[in-house]
């Protein structure tokens, strides 16, 4: 049994190659859980760092700072009374938040941490990913109708045609990217070195493919890397139904969203499906474009120093965050009633410090590397969507639909040709001059 | 759902080409509970899937009697009832009034008191415009906007609190000028937030101007022309966007308007994002008229001779000002008592709502809402 | 890589295939219909995922459940089907439909009984590993021609289907 366990960290795979159970079931328990909290995080850090930009404060009294809000908004959902609209499919209407948390969690499977920290690797990990994701719009469409409503049920049609228009976008600068995993010579901005390679459609081969061909895909062949991508984080944005792309669910608009009559903690359920949508088509972009869990310059700058001053980023991280809180935690009024705030505040920097000394020590340090860019990568992609939302005002409907097919989808194609012609243009130059 | 199709059926709406998939015609109600009609307004619309076909508004939810009580209080007593109307504006409510009545009376307020209440109608536009631009982004999907805004708003109403004890409702004028004397550093208040609020415009005008997402949402939206507006009546800045250069304070000046050196600012289009660009250079205008005021106020009395006990003469009158949403107009009709026979307020909102059917036919259903956005239309106006 | 179970999951998904079938036309909900449909769909992904062709299992979750199931439940939420469920089901050929149901099930008893003699001897075993390059090399290949003819079929559909839709050319 202990050797059953043990074996694994022996062997250089993912629990899901190696076929290791055990390991699997932790994986999974560990990436789900993660992701959960992450997404208890972003509600936090979207209601605080929205009021910022909107020159308030947000939650700030439920726990310091607001850090308890989440909690408190958990326990509100969950201890609500449960409501069927009366005739509703009892069913579908349950079924339907299940869905589109079952597809969000399910892409999850496949999204590499790191070279071996994936719950498994499907070689056809990125087409598993937008498979998966397309299922949620099922879960949509069911909600709007099962509420038996007509305004849900337009909203439910209308959020589901968006979300199937901008996945056909999607999918061609994924293809643009998947292009360049075979375009294996390298060089500036990938430029150069004429061998094609084996494409792959593997999340983990992606990634390292952008490391062995020392580019990160945003960079190779600029700027056809930077517009696929600029393509895709545009239509990740429409894909999960957030601003300026929310028109279905907006409040001062006339449909009222496919959620309309789900109250408590199914409600609940469809935001967490739609912050883990959030997080899942994040990590597409940073493993396709972004190099996944390389550090910035790993061929670069490599060597010792390099890989030492580099691995030391997680913790400064951590303890600069625990920085903050001690800074906050001074600034807390002196009134006995910020006592218990002012505590927990504290005692949140420290156990943040504690963390970032922990990564400082070498065994850990070696390891996390990858979780942390990965993870890095990602939330600078949420703050983006944080930010889209408070700053743009909300496209109409069909305005919306045009940006999808006419503007998107064109610079789409345009982009996975181009790209295809300048990666075996080498090839085509070598058959002109040799004839062969 | 009652039938309301007997509302619209003078609208005479023809049938649309019946396919296969005919689309339903539905006929849905924004109902007078709705986050953006601005106040208690009731829009039953006739929509073809997505367009609207003809709408109905249905007002009368504030209404308060407004102009039945003017005949029962003494023309004094009245004078806080009309900052309850447009209470957005409640200053040139104020002012229209007095005004009114001083030409009744046939006084005329003092030089000083000319430019106190200039100097504070002026500001009042600039919360106006302020309060209709948070609104408006709101109402298309821009949120940060409506919180820098209210903001910046807030200076102007300390500045109204100083001045006469009210933020909103501030009843600063009185018949024949001004009861309270400008308090101990108004002129350096006014001079710090005019400097103080012009970098903030450029601020909101370089969220939204250029926006793609912005001009995608409001060029081309609920247009609506020059003649069209002069037919129904329509004033203010709709009516200056559609292209017609008509300024109430420089038409037909009141107060000391001529004194100020200040543009009227006009579009081409008559299109939702020209109304915007008009009302984002009129607030910039009345920071200049401000300007010009504040250095330039004369020592002198703030308030006329006017008798304790007012009998106007018998006699009627009509003034109109420019209030930041249009035309505002009062129609005094006096018998020679102390309270007036008849007070008709003619409000701007009132008349320009009339132009929503006619803006909105053929556009979708979103845009209903940003067209009732950019009439800026106070339901304390329209219902009196 | 060692599958895993492989006969566990094999009943499991046939079966679940099964009940999905049963489930569509047992309903008289046309949504639940629909529904059961997904889930047979779901069900032959994983089948094809155990046959070695994880190409096909994401295209067929992607296309078939993702896509087409859900213009399904587009079309059937759209068109009113009150008046369809109140109309009288009809069964007048049940005869013949009786006598193709036993020959499809003659010929599934045939197939099962003559089990894998019926397959040619070398049969090819696709490795797992470059079923997308495979797959590729054939469609773009050898039947590239093909593969354009059923291109431009959908696009006839698909332009069929704008004229047909919208009201004015």
């Amino acid at each position: 049994m202990l050797d059953y366990i043990t074996s694994y960290l022996r062997m250089d795979a993912t629990p899901g190659q190696a076929g290791n159970i055990f390991w699997i079931v932790v994986y999974i328990f560990v990436v789900f859980g993660g992701v959960s909290l992450a997404v208890v995080a972003m509600n936090w850090l979207e209601r605080k760092a929205l009021a910022h930009f909107q020159v308030r404060l947000g939650p700030m009294r439920v726990g310091p700072h607001g850090l308890l809000q989440p909690i408190a908004d958990a326990i509100k959902l969950f201890i609500k009374e449960d409501i069927i609209p009366a005739q509703a499919d009892k069913f579908v209407f349950w079924l339907a938040p299940l869905i589109i948390l079952c597809a969000a969690f399910t892409t999850l499977i496949v999204v590499p941490f790191g070279p071996t920290h994936a719950i498994t690797d499907v070689n056809i990990g990125i087409l598993f990913m937008l498979g998966v994701s397309s299922l949620s719009v099922l879960g949509i469409v069911m909600a709007g109708w099962a509420s038996n409503s007509h305004y849900p049920l337009i909203g439910a049609l209308r959020s589901s045609a968006q979300m199937v228009s901008y996945e056909v976008a999607m999918g061609m600068a994924v293809v643009s990217a998947i292009l360049m995993t075979s375009l294996s010579g390298f060089g500036a901005f990938g430029i150069g070195g004429a061998e094609p390679g084996t494409g792959t459609l593997s999340m983990i081969g992606i990634v390292q493919a952008q490391q062995a061909q020392h580019v990160w895909f945003i960079f190779k062949f600029f700027p056809l890397g930077f517009v696929a991508l600029a393509i895709f984080a545009v239509a990740m944005v429409a894909e999960t139904n957030r601003a300026p792309f929310d028109l279905p669910e907006a409040e001062s608009e006339l449909t009222a969203g496919f959620h309309t009559e789900y109250s408590g903690l199914r409600w609940s359920l469809f935001m967490l499906g739609e912050y883990t949508a959030m997080i899942a088509v994040s990590s597409i972009a940073v493993t396709l474009w972004l190099g996944g869990w390389l550090r910035p310059f790993p061929n670069g700058l490599s060597g010792e120093t390099w890989d030492l001053i580099f691995s030391l980023f997680p913790g400064l991280t951590f303890l600069f965050l625990a920085a903050a809180c001690f800074y906050s935690t001074a600034r807390m009024p002196k009134h006995p009633y910020f006592r218990i705030q002012t505590m927990g505040l504290g005692a949140f920097g420290a156990v943040l410090g504690l963390i970032g000394i922990v990564l400082f020590v070498p065994a850990v340090r070696d390891r996390i590397q990858d979780i942390y860019w990965f993870v890095a990568k990602v939330a600078v992609f949420m703050y983006l969507y944080i930010w889209y939302r408070a700053t743009f005002p909300r496209y109409r409907f069909d305005q919306l639909m045009k940006v999808g097919w006419k503007v998107l989808l064109p610079m789409g194609i345009g982009v996975l040709i181009v790209t295809a012609a300048v990666g075996i243009s080498p090839e085509m130059l070598a058959l002109l001059r040799h004839g062969h | 759902m009652p039938d309301a199709t007997k509302y619209l059926s003078h609208l005479e709406l023809g049938q649309p080409d019946k396919t296969f998939l005919d689309s339903n015609e539905l006929i849905i109600n924004m109902g007078p509970q709705h986050p953006a009609t601005h106040g208690v307004l009731r829009v039953i619309l006739k929509l073809d899937g997505e367009k609207v076909l003809g709408t109905e508004c249905v007002i009368g939810y504030l209404h308060r009697g407004v102009e039945k009580i003017a005949e029962n209080r003494t023309y004094t007593m009245f004078n806080p009832y009309v900052d309850r109307m447009d209470y957005v504006a409640a200053v040139s409510n104020g002012l229209g009034y007095c005004q009114a009545v001083e030409k009744l009376l046939n006084v005329e307020a003092p030089p000083r008191a000319n430019y106190i209440r200039v100097i504070l109608t002026e500001l009042n536009r600039l919360a106006s415009h302020m309060l209709w631009l948070g609104t408006h982004a709101l109402d298309i999907g821009a949120m940060t906007p409506l919180f820098y805004t209210f903001r910046d708003r807030e200076e102007i109403l300390k500045i109204f609190e100083k001045y006469c004890g009210a933020r909103l409702t501030t009843h600063a004028f009185r018949i024949g000028g001004c009861l309270y004397e400008t308090y101990e550093g108004f002129e350096k208040d006014v001079e710090s937030f005019v400097r103080f609020v012009r970098p903030k415009i450029d601020e909101y005008e370089g969220l939204l101007t250029t926006n793609r997402i912005w001009l995608e949402r409001t060029k081309g939206v609920g247009v609506i022309s020059g003649g069209d507006c002069i037919a129904l009546g329509v004033t203010g800045p709709v009516l200056r966007a559609s292209g017609v250069k008509w300024d109430i304070r420089k038409a037909q000046p009141y107060a000391n308007y001529p004194e100020f050196d200040f543009e009227i600012p006009t579009g081409q289009n008559g299109d939702t994002y020209d109304r915007y660009i008009v009302r984002m250079r009129e607030m910039r205008q009345s920071l200049r008229i401000v300007e010009q005021a504040v250095n330039k106020i004369p020592e002198g009395p703030i308030m006329a001779k006017v008798p304790k006990i007012m009998k106007p003469p018998v006699g009627e009158i009509y003034h109109s000002i420019e209030a930041p949403k249009g035309e505002l107009g009062y129609f005094i009709v006096s018998d020679g008592s102390t309270q007036p026979y008849r007070v008709r307020v003619r409000p701007p909102s009132f008349v320009n709502l009339q132009a929503l059917d006619l803006m909105v036919r053929g556009q979708l259903v979103a845009d209903v809402i940003a067209v009732i956005g950019t009439l800026d239309i106070v339901l304390g106006e329209v219902d009196r | 890589m060692q599958p895993v179970a492989t006969t566990f999951f094999f009943y499991l998904l046939a079966g679940l295939a099964l009940l999905g079938g049963v489930l569509v036309i047992t309903r008289k909900n046309a949504v639940h219909s629909a529904l059961a449909l997904i889930l047979t769909l779901l069900a032959l992904a994983g089948l094809y995922l155990m046959l070695y062709a994880p190409f096909v299992a994401g295209v067929q979750i992607i296309l078939y459940a993702g896509g087409i199931m859900v213009l399904f439940l587009f079309v059937i939420m759209l068109v009113s089907i009150e008046k369809a469920q109140r109309e009288e089901q009809f069964n007048r050929q049940w005869v013949v439909g009786l006598l193709a149901a036993v020959a499809l099930g003659a010929l599934f008893v045939f197939v099962y009984v003559k089990g894998s003699a019926l397959f040619p001897e070398r049969m090819m075993l696709p490795p797992e590993s470059s079923n997308t390059q495979e797959i590729a090399t054939y469609l773009y290949g050898d039947y590239l021609f093909a593969f354009e003819i059923a291109s431009l079929l959908l696009l006839v559909a698909i332009i069929g289907a704008v004229v047909m839709a919208k009201k004015r050319i």
